[in-house]
């Protein structure tokens, strides 16, 4: 029926399965974000790491290319192992949390400002889709900056090493995905529980950069006060770190983590308290989450 | 007749507070009216029937699907206006209610188009790519009436519709709701403490007290069987004579200001009686008006009533 024949009529046509309402929000978040000119421009740059790690890769196994360049010796400096996809996964990582800071807090705060939430949830669409929803968004991004180029990358190289490196080395791979998606997951619940209690985008961005940077110099100044190491309990960034380096290299460990993930040597927490620690954080998000996405405010 | 909702004992508390009483009734109207004053629970209702609020013991039907197993598929076959703002601002009114429109199943062709519809339909055709944060509050009201009946529901829920708007956007939205009434298509339930928005809606109407039902009446047969429902102004009979003298003819009656009096004649009486009493009393009857029993009249004998009802 033309738009301008101005009646109502009732819909009998066909239905997307339920499963599939799911991906309505990103889909609609990736339109609106798309429209960010700075968010096109941090994303694309996120990219030029695992470029540079491909080229690596690339001109480490090809003679010929160092030849070319006159830098036989070169190959001498370029080494592939868990260091190198360490490096990778720690820089990403950070690239991911500015860019989970940018875009988290706006995912669910103008849904809650002018009451929009009421009306996803008066749909066949539940609470725990809504969530799930909104996190698909940072799951999506994230992902595409983290362990996609990370498999990517381990992909290359073990076709241009051969199986046998691909067998020896598939610690690596594993811990490249396990690692990234307790990243992302952690990034999405923090991003989607501020912007759910905090409704100025601007501060929930801020709060976010603030549980990661001030809670750590908090955490470090506990440590010397009270001259212990368990400070670093309230360092995200050194929890995900013991975790990513028991991932790639399990309980001897040669590294010592990545960049903002690096832990002090001689001031390693156990694994296990890291975890502990991490799945409260995860609970607590999803506490506040569950308290705020509801379809009508109680007022007891 | 199936009924559209059916409360079976419903009872919806807030922490310790009773706000839905055991509600029990079989609501079959094809437009029935919530009304109440503010914080009978109107809203409270409509949101327990939403899934919002689990009923604390008891449970309700939706067109024959329970709201404490199917909520999802109640939900489904429900549009939903809302009292309150419910919008996102820096969304245009269209991408808006395409969006709403495909979580509720419909291709996103599908939505598309029912979305312009839509939006033509509630008279914003013209504003439906601005951003609904700039829209009027009465737009915002449009926009929530287009996106509740994009996806073609059963059953439509509005909440305080005609809240806020000026004269003109209340006939506007008024009529928008007697149009979709009188479709056939779907049922409607309407909230409301504005007794004549119910009145001009509604052929049921179900009215709540302190989270009790106060009334459950038919506005339809009450019209008709209050037909015989009077109102006169008398002159002289102050003694009350003239009151006793019309009571013993059967009829009810009910003493106002100024000499009125309320009557319910009794069947087979007739009103030539009336006016031979009267002249019997030396009593003059000014003026005599058939007077059906307003919504009015039966809200305000809810309202008085100390238990609840009627």
């Amino acid at each position: 029926m033309a738009v301008y024949k101005k009646t109502y009529r009732p819909y009998e046509g066909v239905m997307t399965p339920a499963w599939s309402r799911l991906l309505v929000i990103p889909r609609y978040a990736f339109d609106d974000l798309r429209k960010s000119r700075f968010l096109s421009i941090f994303f694309s740059a996120s990219f030029i790491y695992p470029l540079i790690c491909a080229l690596l890769i690339y001109v480490e196994h090809n003679a010929s290319s160092l030849r070319i360049l006159g830098a036989e010796q070169m190959s001498k400096f370029i080494t592939i192992n868990v260091s190198f996809f360490q490096a990778l996964l720690g820089w990403q990582s950070m690239l991911a949390l500015f860019l989970a800071a940018f875009v988290g807090p706006g995912r669910v705060s103008p849904d809650l400002s002018n009451g929009g939430l009421s009306l996803y949830l008066a749909r066949p669409f539940s609470r725990v889709e809504y969530v799930a929803g909104k996190m698909l968004i940072l799951v999506i991004l994230l992902s595409l900056m983290t362990w996609i180029p990370g498999l990517l990358l381990f992909a290359l190289q073990g076709y241009l090493e051969g199986w046998q490196w691909v067998a020896d080395h598939s610690r690596i791979a594993v811990a490249l995905f396990l690692s990234s998606w307790i990243w992302i997951l952690l990034l999405s619940l923090l991003a989607l529980a501020l912007s759910a209690w905090v409704k100025w985008k601007p501060a929930a961005g801020a709060l976010m950069f603030g549980l990661f940077f001030v809670a750590a110099g908090f955490g470090g100044a506990i440590n010397i006060v009270q001259r212990t190491r368990w400070g670093h309990l309230m360092q995200i960034g050194s929890l995900v770190g013991t975790v990513w380096v028991y991932l790639f290299e399990g309980d001897n460990p040669t590294t010592t983590g990545a960049l903002f993930f690096r832990i002090t040597p001689g001031e390693e927490i156990p694994v296990w308290s890291c975890c502990v620690v991490l799945l409260i954080l995860a609970a607590l998000c999803l506490y506040m989450l569950a308290r705020k996405i509801r379809g009508a405010e109680v007022v007891r | 007749m199936d009924p559209v909702i059916e409360l079976d004992n419903l009872e919806v508390r807030f922490g310790n507070r009773v706000i839905l009483n055991r509600l029990k009734a079989a609501l079959t109207g094809r437009s029935i009216g919530l009304l109440g004053p503010n914080g009978a629970g109107k809203s409270t209702l409509i949101n327990s029937l939403l899934g919002f609020h689990k009923p604390f013991s008891g449970t309700a039907r939706v067109l024959g699907r329970d709201i404490r197993t199917h909520a999802r598929q109640v939900r489904g076959l429900i549009g939903y206006m809302p009292e309150n703002d419910a919008y996102i601002a820096n969304m245009s009114g269209v991408h808006f209610v395409r969006m709403m429109a495909e979580l509720s199943g419909l291709p996103p062709s599908q939505a598309l188009e029912r979305a312009h519809e839509a939006f033509f339909y509630v008279g914003l055709g013209e504003v439906r790519y601005r951003p609904l944060g700039t829209y009027s509050l009465g737009m915002k009201q449009s926009a929530k009436l287009a996106q509740a009946i994009a996806h073609g529901p059963k059953l439509l829920f509005l909440d305080e519709p005609t809240n806020g708007l000026d004269p003109p956007a209340r006939i506007r939205m008024i009529q928008l709701i007697q149009e979709i009434r009188d479709r056939g298509d779907l049922h409607l339930i309407l909230s409301s403490h504005l007794l004549r928005d119910v009145e001009e809606c509604c052929d049921q109407v179900l009215i709540l007290k302190d989270g009790n039902i106060a009334a459950f009446c038919n506005l339809e047969e009450e019209r008709k069987a209050n037909r015989r429902f009077l109102e006169i102004e008398t002159r002289g009979g102050v003694d009350g004579s003239f009151l006793a003298a019309i009571e013993k003819l059967g009829c009810e009656t009910a003493p106002g200001a100024q000499g009125r009096v309320k009557l319910v004649l009794p069947d087979g009486l007739e009103i030539r009686q009336l006016y031979e009493v009267a002249a019997g009393q030396s009593v003059q009857i000014r003026r005599l008006n058939h007077k059906r029993d307003s919504l009015e009249d039966i809200f305000l004998k809810a309202m008085e009533s100390p238990n609840g009802g009627l």
